[in-house]
């Protein structure tokens, strides 16, 4: 009864629909090398065991039956990973203009889109929520991008567990102050900062003197400034310097992305308690932004107290975060801080609930055929607020119709 | 060298070897330096022609691999001994499609120099002539164990133009880096690109079977050329003192060279409907297609791919960022290699990519073996050896550690298809080119020398 009562309220809290959770499944997986990621640490050969979307129990002595059990033969099994900041239900075809939602290219006034928020064009039902999912993810931050000017637009953490408002943590912000974008607000990255200390300026100004923002806008920002987070994409040193300055003085809570350059302010950046979130192949002077960019950048980060987390550019492509954080690690990072920058890093800077693999927290998990960092690894099992989850893609459906060498009629008859 | 004596030579090479580039204009001036004999002992060996060896070593002296065996040869005390315990061994990796230094870092619009997006053909334009040798992807992709690249024109028009086959050697010039001898190759692009940058133009091709058109009357037009100067050189001097000599035309120059086999066909091409049109389309004209770039459906006729004798340079991962790449899998490469004789390769297009195409094969492995396919490490590394080479036309010089070949050889700090395994050594033509415990034989190119100085890095 209490457990049903749990459900309820939880139901209740996040205004999932009401469904009695005493008849939810249960779920049981025996012999992991669970890496729970939170206090217990990683423990060998041991059973997790699953009811109502919550793990209940972790040991070894566990004898209660579930109604799915799954052997993971000593496997390891981690929180679902973070697939990065992306674009996933956001776009099918990057090319395809109409199936594309992530960015805006134009507003009504042509200077600030704090109003606009791409949850309300995410889709659970995008063939790349699933692509995404089976190679052990279970969450993203929704992300605007490419947006014309500075401020992009907003998102938060999405989970791929099918809801289409599995939306978790707090309202996020993003704000490119980079030399790229500057050509949108004047040919100067200094015309990102006029702008950004004129919406701030805005906050306090009434309706008829207010430069920049419309009165939704100031209202959402108002609430950015309290209980939101602000990325700033930034790679420049110098740039980077000034999103640390810029958010002191309005007590902002900022995260900078790319964050190429870095390692250069990493004493700077521990002590402000910013986070980065870094693309751990980036080694390439791709521009005059990024003349810094090293491979051991999150290692030197990490290792000055930075929080570090990892983002891979790539929505498609997001599974290839799990190269970039094994690389990290193959440049000095250590292992535990990169695997907790891709589990349970991200809900304590973005908000939501804990991802670690405790009793009494939500059982989003995933069941490993090896070492979650290396490329020839794949998750064997991904399962999300309890539930086991399909494997099923698109892309698996190919490879079943073109896997067999005789094709009989045709492969359009190979379709299940 | 006079012109008559370069123009006789050419044509004694040309008739000797059909594809070989021998002595062309802008001829290559790269030679590997003195360097003394190497023996690395304890490695487990990929010899990049199907072969794995334990504990085995590898020779190599003058620029050529000497011996490949499970017993090390006595040498003389001169040669440099490296103990490989636990280390392995490859040969030299091969990238087929790259952009260094036509697309180059720092990506600014005054060196994007890789597409001559100005007419759907241009089979007269040549990507050397765009590379700018101090990109510093060519010192990172040497650090992934990159010894030869093929850098290609974009894929903005029908015929691209010319790409280039390089060693992976710091020089001030293209010349200096130009692999001696491998015959040229000549972009095409189906698909998306062209019509789209075209339509948009308003001169077309606007749709795919504009794209058709435009191949086949470009082919005609290098037929009558072909024919043309065939007959003029078949003529006896004095005949030809009489008759009028063709005139010359570099765009048709590179298409006739295809038609006589001299100049290797690389097509982007993305839809396995399209690439069979392409085969159709070589039949109609009498040419060969080398390899099939991009691939995303080439698991869908990769019997086709086989029969035909053609390459399918491919990525693991890539997909969905067009149209013609929505179909992508990551069994692509695994499935185009199960076929008896397949060419797979796995190439780059990326200045990341082309750091770590081991890691790249690894991904494509574990894929085809998760799907019940039997691919041993050493059969994975040909798709970025040998079966590289071969598309490149220089699988007789690079591509295995076959006797005879030259010395293009990495020694890896472990499993090359592992996320932690590095480069520790990389030797081209037997020269030592790349040291990852020692700065000292790490390249690093004019444009990043004395960065951030200010910064006291």
């Amino acid at each position: 009864m209490k457990r049903l009562l749990t459900g309820l309220l939880t139901g209740l809290l996040t205004g999932l629909p009401l469904i009695p959770a005493a008849f939810a499944d249960s779920v049981l997986v025996t012999n992991a090398k669970l890496m729970s990621m939170g206090p217990s640490g990683t423990q060998d050969g041991v059973s997790v065991l699953i009811e109502d979307g919550v793990i209940s129990g972790i040991g070894t002595d566990i004898s209660a039956t579930a109604d799915t059990v799954i052997n993971a033969g000593g496997a390891v099994v981690t929180p679902a990973l973070f697939a990065g900041a992306t674009g996933t239900g956001l776009v099918e075809v990057n090319a395809v203009r109409e199936s594309a939602d992530g960015s805006m290219k134009e507003t009504k006034d042509n200077t600030v889109q704090v109003e606009f928020d791409v949850r309300d064009a995410y889709s659970p039902l995008s063939s790349l929520v699933g692509v995404t999912r089976v190679e052990g993810f279970g969450y993203s931050l929704l992300s605007a991008s490419g947006g014309q000017y500075s401020v992009a637009g907003r998102g938060s953490l999405v989970d791929f567990d099918g809801g289409f408002e599995s939306f978790d943590g707090r309202d996020v912000l993003f704000i490119d102050v980079g030399g790229y974008a500057a050509d949108k607000v004047g040919g100067s990255r200094a015309g990102h900062w006029m702008m950004l200390e004129g919406i701030m300026a805005d906050l306090k100004r009434r309706s008829a003197e207010r430069e920049y923002l419309s009165q939704s806008g100031k209202d959402y920002l108002k609430d950015l400034t309290k209980n939101g987070v602000f990325i700033f994409v930034a790679n420049r040193a110098a740039d980077i310097r000034k999103v640390i300055s810029f958010s002191e003085k309005y007590g902002l809570n900022s995260v900078i992305a790319g964050a190429r350059e870095a390692w250069l302010l990493a004493e700077e950046l521990a002590s402000s308690g910013i986070a980065v979130m870094v693309n751990g192949l980036d080694n390439l002077p791709s521009n005059f932004d990024a003349l810094g960019s090293r491979l051991d950048n999150a290692a030197l980060l990490h290792g000055a107290g930075v929080q570090v987390l990892f983002t891979s550019g790539e929505t498609h492509n997001a599974r290839k975060i799990r190269q970039g954080a094994g690389t990290a690690v193959a440049h000095g990072m250590p292992y535990d801080a990169a695997l907790e920058a891709m589990t349970t890093a991200p809900s304590r800077i973005f908000g939501g609930r804990p991802r670690s693999l405790e009793v009494g927290n939500r059982a989003d998990l995933v069941i490993w055929d090896g070492d979650p960092l290396e490329v020839t690894s794949y998750a064997t099992s991904v399962i999300l607020d309890g539930k086991v989850t399909s494997m099923e893609t698109r892309q698996s459906k190919l490879l079943k119709r073109y896997l067999p060498e005789d094709a009989g009629l045709g492969r359009a008859y190979i379709n299940r | 060298m006079n012109f008559f004596r370069s123009k006789l030579l050419f044509a004694i090479v040309a008739c000797l070897s059909p594809l070989a580039n021998a002595e062309g204009p802008f001829p290559s001036t790269y030679e590997a330096p003195a360097h003394n004999p190497t023996l690395i002992t304890n490695a487990t060996v990929l010899t990049g022609d199907g072969q794995r060896l334990d504990g085995a070593s590898v020779y190599f002296a003058n620029g050529k691999i000497v011996d490949v065996s499970s017993s090390a040869p006595e040498v003389d005390e001169y040669v440099r001994i490296i103990d490989a315990k636990g280390r392995w061994v490859t040969p030299g990796v091969i990238d087929v499609h790259s952009h260094l230094g036509v697309y180059p870092s720092p990506d600014v619009d005054a060196h994007s120099d890789g597409n001559e997006a100005t007419a759907p053909v241009t089979a007269e334009v040549w990507a050397e002539h765009s590379i700018w040798p101090q990109d510093p992807g060519f010192g990172r992709a040497l650090a992934g164990g990159v010894t030869t690249l093929q850098i290609l024109p974009g894929s903005a028009n029908l015929f691209g133009g010319r790409a280039v086959t390089l060693k992976n050697v710091a020089s001030v010039s293209y010349q200096g880096m130009k692999f001696p001898d491998a015959p040229y190759g000549l972009k095409m692009a189906c698909g998306e690109n062209p019509k789209r940058v075209y339509g948009r133009k308003g001169s077309g091709p606007s749709t795919r079977m504009g794209n058709i058109a435009g191949y086949r009357t470009a082919w005609i037009k290098a037929q009558d050329y072909r024919d043309e100067h065939a007959k003029y050189e078949a003529l006896s001097a004095d005949e030809q003192k009489d008759a009028k000599k063709p005139k010359r035309d570099l765009e048709l120059e590179t298409l006739a060279g295809v038609l006589n086999g001299e100049i290797i066909i690389h097509m982007h091409c993305y839809r396995a409907d399209e690439m069979l049109t392409i085969l159709d389309l070589a039949e109609e004209f009498d040419y060969k297609v080398g390899t099939f770039h991009h691939g995303v459906e080439a698991y869908k006729i990769a019997n086709e791919l086989a029969e035909n004798d053609v390459c399918g340079a491919l990525w693991a991962d890539w997909w969905g960022f067009k149209m013609e790449a929505y179909d992508g899998i990551q069994e692509n490469i695994a499935l185009v290699d199960r076929p008896d004789g397949s060419c797979a390769v796995v190439h780059s297009d990326s200045d990341e990519g082309i750091q770590r195409l081991n890691q790249e094969a690894a991904k494509a492995m574990s894929r085809g073996v998760k799907a019940g396919l039997d691919i041993p490490p050493e059969r994975a590394i040909t798709w970025i050896t040998s079966n590289a080479a071969k598309s490149l036309g220089i699988e007789d010089d690079t591509g295995s550690l076959t006797p005879g070949k030259m010395a293009d050889v990495v020694l890896w700090s472990g499993n090359p298809f592992s996320v932690y395994t590095k480069a520790d050594h990389v030797f081209i033509d037997g020269v030592h080119r790349y040291d990852r415990m020692n700065p000292e034989l790490q390249p690093v190119s004019d444009f990043e020398l004395g960065q951030l100085l200010e910064a006291g890095e």
